[in-house]
């Protein structure tokens, strides 16, 4: 009697026990079916890109051979051409500088703000922090008629200053944003240590605040640099002369010609103009990653 | 080294009072407690010491000098948190490193008092460890430390203690006062916690309401409480608050808590008592002047029998309640002598120990 009422319970828990191994395995199973399908579907351009890049146009024009290998052997041709024969090395250094000084104006400014909102209390804070983040959501293509007045009246049309002058209008706000949220994570009792430390508000800021709010300036950077490397719009309203384009708007508009698409250029070009973004997220993913504020109180 | 002085300390939230009007004086060398319930102004007085919060109105003295208008890093003092607030990117060397490099104090002589420092608190060893890398008991090491290489005038210490287990915590009690015996300095300390306030305190403050309730040594408030709150604030268990009635006959008085129990003051009380006589008060008894008998003559008038609700064996003594009209009281009997649930037991008041309370003014007679 005692071994039968204790049997049924124990089976009844190893018989649970299963089930929920069994669910597990089937959530696992699905969860990958998925992310395949996901990373397929992704990579799925990219891969298009650099096999392209890679073929003779000889190749690409020859219908019957499968567009998703190389079947003629890899040719570096496109890039030599792209390189000698077009304006993308201009077009290149261009977004280089525009999106350094953007990059550099956008992360003082907001640091700056961000600190004064986030930290030091005064009145009016709250709805000025709330009011920067409104100034985001209004979209650039609204904004580029009145900035290309503005533009205008400064006398940097068809220059690529405009855009180290317009971009901070899309990244300020946003960075700001991020940077409010990270300063204000960080526990007050921090500034007040170091306030009785002796540490004035810069120091505080230089000394505690940005290296504990590290990942989120990385954040904010990243952030900044796409926006500006792959901005579209506004360089395509501001600026028209060759010497002056950046990289998004300078490749398409030279590499298609009516309806001629120079697709083994295009691709190239997408795939030398992808390179900085990823160079700079394989780089700083992993300060961002490196939770940084752990230990600083209890937790 | 300094002493602190508060004279009529106001603070005001918008329209919250959170400090009224408080006079303190700590002397040199002197270790305080600020003790009180949440929200009683312990932390707002704290911090208004150290510069971080402004003071409504007011003086506040350190060594003599008005510091209202000083920003907290030129009042020399060094305060120690709740949640440690180490800085997370520095390492413990930086942490305590940090005020000495703002100070300009060269490196030899940063080095040297780091070390000092680090060797009084035993932490040595951490010196080049994250934060984050350390415990709790450690991380609380490292604060105060970046506390005593200032060698300021005043530490101040808020709650620095809640946040660890109760087994650590009274380790770091007793750490906190050996390193105050080693650096003597004038130390104010706030905390909810009265038995860390008991056994750390030269002088403990108690603090209700945005008031000071008492000032005393520990035995003083524990023994002689002015009020109700302190009385029932300070020891643990709290101590009983019986409604009773004051009785004189024949030159002898009696307090009545029921009609079966009458309890008699002892001789040396009633000059004090007499003028109120005939009054409804309250009687304050600690749950360890209420035990078994113990034969030790304090005669047999205070002894009485009540029925247990609830008994508690605490190992090295049990605590029992029960109920005389309605108010529940605890006692605090020898293990072996204790009735269980439902039992009757015989148990002896002693009264030398009895405060009687006036219930309109909360006062202590």
């Amino acid at each position: 009697m005692t071994t039968a009422a204790l049997a049924v319970p124990a089976t009844r828990r190893l018989g649970m026990r299963s089930s929920l191994r069994r669910n597990r395995r089937w959530a696992l199973i699905l969860s990958y079916v998925f992310l395949i399908l996901f990373a397929i579907f992704f990579l799925m351009p990219p891969y298009y890109m650099i096999v392209t890049a890679f073929k003779s146009d000889a190749e690409m024009a020859r219908m019957a051979t499968n567009p998703w290998i190389i079947a003629d052997g890899v040719t570096l041709d496109q890039f030599r051409i792209l390189f000698t024969q077009t304006d993308f090395l201009i077009y290149f250094k261009n977004t280089a500088i525009v999106t350094a000084c953007v990059v550099v104006i956008t992360m003082v400014i907001s640091v700056l703000a961000a600190f004064a909102l986030g930290r030091m209390r005064f009145w009016g804070s709250g709805i000025l922090a709330t009011g920067i983040f409104l100034t985001y959501l209004v979209p650039d293509t609204l904004l580029f008629i009145p900035m290309f007045q503005i533009v205008k009246w400064l006398g940097l049309l068809n220059s690529y200053w405009s855009m180290v002058l317009v971009y901070p209008t899309l990244t300020v706000p946003f960075c700001t944003w991020i940077m409010i949220g990270y300063f204000q994570s960080i526990p007050k009792e921090l500034d007040e240590a170091a306030l009785i430390d002796g540490a004035g508000h810069l120091q505080m800021l230089f000394k505690i605040f940005i290296p504990v709010a590290l990942p989120g300036i990385i954040a904010a950077t990243i952030f900044a640099f796409t926006v500006s490397w792959a901005a579209f719009v506004y360089p395509m309203a501001f600026l028209y002369s060759s010497d002056q384009q950046v990289l998004t708007v300078g490749t398409v508009t030279t590499l298609i010609r009516g309806d001629v698409y120079k697709w083994g250029m295009l691709m190239a070009g997408a795939l030398v103009a992808a390179a900085p973004p990823l160079v700079i997220y394989a780089f700083l993913m992993d300060y961002y990653i490196a939770g940084l504020t752990a230990g600083a109180t209890k937790g | 080294m300094a002493e602190v002085a508060l004279r009529q300390i106001v603070k005001r939230f918008g329209d919250v009072e959170a400090v009224r009007s408080i006079d303190l004086d700590i002397p040199n060398n002197e270790f305080v407690v600020l003790v009180g319930p949440s929200g009683c102004g312990k932390t707002t007085t704290l911090r208004m010491i150290a510069g971080l919060e402004e003071v409504t109105s007011g003086e506040i003295r350190i060594g003599g000098e008005v510091v209202n208008d000083l920003p907290p890093k030129d009042r020399d003092i060094a305060m120690v948190f709740q949640n440690y607030a180490l800085y997370p990117h520095m390492s413990v060397f930086e942490n305590m490193a940090f005020g000495l490099k703002l100070r300009k104090f060269n490196k030899a002589e940063i080095r040297q008092r780091v070390e000092h420092a680090a060797r009084i608190l035993d932490i040595t060893e951490l010196l080049d460890r994250r934060p984050k890398a350390l415990s709790g008991g450690q991380r609380q090491r490292v604060a105060m430390g970046r506390a005593i290489v200032r060698n300021p005038k005043v530490f101040l210490f808020d709650e620095p203690l809640s946040n660890l287990d109760a087994k650590l915590r009274v380790q770091m009690r007793t750490e906190i006062k050996r390193v105050h015996q080693k650096v003597k300095t004038t130390t104010v300390y706030v905390t909810h916690d009265q038995v860390e306030a008991m056994t750390l305190a030269d002088r403990v403050v108690v603090m209700n309401q945005g008031r000071i309730e008492q000032i005393g040594t520990p035995q003083e408030l524990y023994h002689h409480p002015k009020t109700r709150f302190v009385a029932g604030f300070i020891g643990s268990p709290a101590m009983n608050f019986i409604p009773c009635r004051l009785e004189e006959s024949g030159g002898r008085m009696r307090v009545r808590i029921s009609d079966a129990i009458v309890l008699p003051v002892p001789a040396s009380r009633s000059a004090r008592y007499r003028s109120a006589a005939g009054r409804e008060l309250i009687l304050g008894l600690r749950p360890e002047h209420v035990t078994e008998p113990r034969h030790n003559g304090r005669g047999e008038d205070s002894d009485f029998t009540v029925t247990l609700d609830v008994v508690e064996p605490m190992g090295m003594e049990t605590m029992v309640f029960f109920t005389v009209n309605g108010t529940e009281i605890c006692g605090r009997v020898a293990p072996e002598t204790a009735a269980g649930p439902g039992a009757t037991m015989r148990l002896v008041a002693n009264m030398e120990h009895m405060h009687l309370i006036d219930p309109n003014t909360n006062l202590v007679l």
